[in-house]
């Protein structure tokens, strides 16, 4: 199962998609909104995708953990759109025969999907709104240039 | 021949729109696509070291060379999920 959604995400719903009889180990790892990045208070995010591509890669991931893991199943949810504190922004499930394999299949997917995926979180912040990533993101006031 | 371009995040935000159409000569590589924004856009000069280039969403190197009709989208190192 991979979702990307403007709406709340379910983590019981990733568990509940990758529970099998033969998965003696389910991992989950839920990302959720900070109020605080780097010392400044955090009033909300949002995130944008380049969604058909983000779905692409997003399957790649899946991809590639099925080709190093013995994974039984694999969910992987990911919010776009405006999140407020304490929201979940992306949530990953993975089932396997036994936890180690699990745990790191899991870890592998959350970092992979961080990589490759193309979406991107603007954080709007008590002293100003950034796009977090590049250069071009780390200072902010980015408003339109004037025509 | 006419290249769509798509716009995200802070590239969206700094050329005021998410998807231009662009006239280029033929033979134009993905690289001559942001040199003829930074035209009109400076403040792009910062991030095109750190820009990947997808064409029809598959990654490609600056040097690759356009076709008619292909969407070309300027991408940001990714930041999905939570830190």
């Amino acid at each position: 199962m991979i979702e990307l959604t403007p709406g709340p995400l379910s983590p019981e719903r990733c568990i509940e998609a990758v529970r099998q009889r033969g998965a003696g180990g389910i991992v989950t790892f839920i990302g959720t909104v900070r109020d605080v990045s780097e010392g400044r208070r955090v009033e909300f995010l949002e995130y944008e995708a380049y969604e058909p591509m983000a779905m692409d890669k997003i399957r790649q991931v899946v991809d590639e953990v099925r080709a190093r893991w013995p994974v039984d199943g694999i969910a992987l949810q990911h919010r776009v759109g405006r999140l407020e504190i304490g929201d979940d922004a992306v949530v990953v499930a993975v089932s396997c025969p036994h936890r180690a394999e699990a745990f790191e299949a899991c870890r592998y997917a959350i970092d992979r999907l961080k990589e490759i995926v193309p979406i991107w979180k603007k954080e709007h912040a008590e002293d100003g709104s950034f796009w977090v990533g590049g250069p071009i993101t780390a200072t902010s006031s980015l408003a339109p240039e004037p025509d | 021949m006419i290249v769509s371009v798509l716009l995200f995040a802070a590239y969206r935000e700094i050329v005021g729109q998410s998807r231009i159409e662009l006239n280029l000569p033929e033979g134009a590589t993905a690289e001559d696509v942001y040199d003829q924004l930074q035209t009109g856009h400076p403040r792009l000069r910062d991030a095109r070291a750190s820009t990947t280039f997808a064409v029809n969403r598959q990654v490609v190197d600056p040097e690759y060379t356009l076709h008619g009709g292909d969407e070309v989208a300027l991408l940001q190192p990714a930041s999905g999920g939570s830190r």
